[in-house]
């Protein structure tokens, strides 16, 4: 209970912190409704809605094959919902994509490098993609790869990078253009237990300003970044509460891993 | 966009090794036929300057310089339409670009002006190659110009039928052979048909460039190539559309 309302407090003061900081955008940044994507007769996803605030950080989670990729290529626009509606700062995502895409900073599974570019040049293109200004790229850039760790690897090839360093690079285009809404899935694979840290301390800072949305497998992850949590199973959204509450899941404090196994488990 | 696009396209190919040995290789076999001809253009001429009406050095060595060049780029185009949306989405940066916020017209634009440019910076040593003929020898400009036309319009149609082609599938291997395979069998289909009015020569684009070849500027084969490449980067605007719809 006491963990509850902490997480609670939390969570709530983040947000009073953001929305002071956010006076003219509109507080909840990303809804989805009732999300539905069928990929011949099998349902992936059924019926999911989502709500992300400014100053968040959601965690999906779920097994493999839940549908969690999926959602989330649905909520970049890079899949279309057969039925459903997804608002990004209060603009329809499917009635203007253009706009409500400027918004968006996506890193899908596996981060969509071009491998023969320099670093410096992919995260311009990246940026200018977006629809940033020419003349604002250049701090945007500074700033991103500072944020990174991504300095002293700014001239290289994507190619010749560690998978720990593509993986920033990957992270540093989907935050470069400041974004609203920052969908990361999967975020710290294959990276090593240091980078891990710091890819969630940053994720943890970007979530100060904007709202986050991240799959991922680990629970320490869950534990130390995420405000809310989603479960997903075979499509469908099977809980959804306070990471402290996941934690106190059935009135004792346990851990989070367990928790989450009972309830996968106990769902039909 | 477009234009942003179009450079990272050209940045792309102009990093890769693979174009550059694809660039000398074209270019040592366009040379090699280019003085082939020149050779025996030069050993026949004595005779030809007995005729009453002789054909001269443009006539003799542009036409089929540009007529091989336009079955050179036949071959070449698939090689580098296999990556333009195949490679994409097999390395998976296809998703940066749909969840960017840009228009599929203006993905397909981008790609195909890009490779274009990079395609015209490839033919232009053509004309070049040509013109240093002029050294030694009056030349018929409006042969020239008109091959050089029909050159550009020609490839446009194959970066266009190849970029559809390549959006098709994931594996850019069989988007280069699938975009060979129809552009190839568009000409052999031309070739083997004897008829005049045979429907094939009114859809293959090698038939539709040899009237340029001669130095005949016809509006029909403009538009028809206007049309060729239209049609076929409306149906890969399309495609990527499907794709936003049916994964």
């Amino acid at each position: 209970m006491r963990a509850h309302i902490l997480g609670y407090i939390r969570s709530r003061s983040q947000l009073s912190t953001a929305a002071i900081l956010s006076d003219q955008l509109p507080e909840t940044t990303l809804s989805a409704h009732k999300l539905t994507r069928r990929f011949g007769k099998r349902v992936i996803v059924h019926e999911v809605s989502l709500e992300l605030r400014r100053g968040e950080v959601l965690g999906l989670l779920g097994h493999n094959g839940a549908g969690k990729s999926t959602t989330m290529q649905m909520l970049t626009g890079c899949l279309l919902p057969e039925s459903g509606e997804i608002t990004i700062c209060g603009i329809d995502l499917l009635r203007q994509p253009t706009l409500a895409k400027a918004r968006i900073g996506y890193l899908p599974e596996i981060p969509p490098l071009y491998r023969e570019l320099s670093v410096d040049d992919y995260l311009t293109f990246a940026a200018r993609l977006r629809g940033m200004k020419q003349s604002d790229v250049a701090t945007a850039l500074a700033q991103t790869k500072q944020r990174c760790g991504l300095e002293a690897v700014s001239r290289k090839n994507i190619g010749t990078l560690s998978k720990g360093y593509q993986q920033r690079v990957g992270i540093a285009q989907a935050i470069i253009h400041a974004p609203d809404v920052i969908v990361l899935d999967e975020p710290t694979v294959g990276l090593d237990p240091a980078q891990i840290r710091d890819i969630r301390s940053l994720i943890r800072e970007l979530g100060n300003h904007s709202s986050v949305i991240l799959s991922t497998h680990l629970m320490g992850e869950v534990e130390s970044i995420c405000d809310r949590v989603q479960i997903m199973q075979e499509g469908k959204l099977i809980y959804g509460d306070t990471t402290a509450a996941l934690a106190s899941y059935g009135g004792e404090p346990g851990h989070l891993e367990d928790n989450f196994i009972r309830i996968t488990e106990t769902q039909p | 966009m477009i234009k942003l696009l179009a450079l990272r396209e050209l940045r792309s190919l102009f990093v890769t090794p693979s174009t550059w040995f694809f660039l000398a290789a074209l270019q040592f076999i366009l040379a090699w036929f280019f003085l082939a001809m020149l050779e025996a253009f030069l050993d026949v001429q004595p005779q030809l300057a007995q005729l009453a009406n002789p054909p001269g050095v443009t006539v003799s060595i542009a036409a089929p310089l540009f007529n091989t060049a336009a079955l050179l780029l036949m071959m070449l185009v698939p090689m580098f339409t296999m990556r333009l949306i195949a490679e994409e989405r097999r390395n998976q940066t296809f998703s940066l670009l749909l969840s960017s916020p840009i228009a599929s017209r203006d993905i397909v634009l981008g790609k195909f002006a890009g490779l274009l440019i990079f395609l015209i910076m490839l033919t232009a040593t053509v004309p070049l190659m040509l013109y240093t003929l002029a050294l030694g020898s009056p030349l018929d400009h409006g042969l020239l110009a008109a091959n050089w036309l029909g050159l550009l319009l020609l490839t446009g149609s194959y970066v266009a039928l190849g970029l559809y082609i390549s959006s098709l599938t994931v594996q850019p291997v069989i988007a280069a052979i699938g975009a060979l395979a129809l552009l190839a069998g568009l000409w052999l289909a031309d070739m083997v048909a004897t008829a005049p009015n045979s429907p094939w020569h009114a859809i293959s684009p090698l038939h539709h460039f040899q009237n340029f070849n001669s130095g005949l500027i016809n509006s029909a084969d403009v538009i028809f190539f206007i049309l060729f490449s239209t049609v076929f980067l409306l149906l890969t605007m399309r495609r990527i559309e499907n794709n936003r719809r049916y994964g």
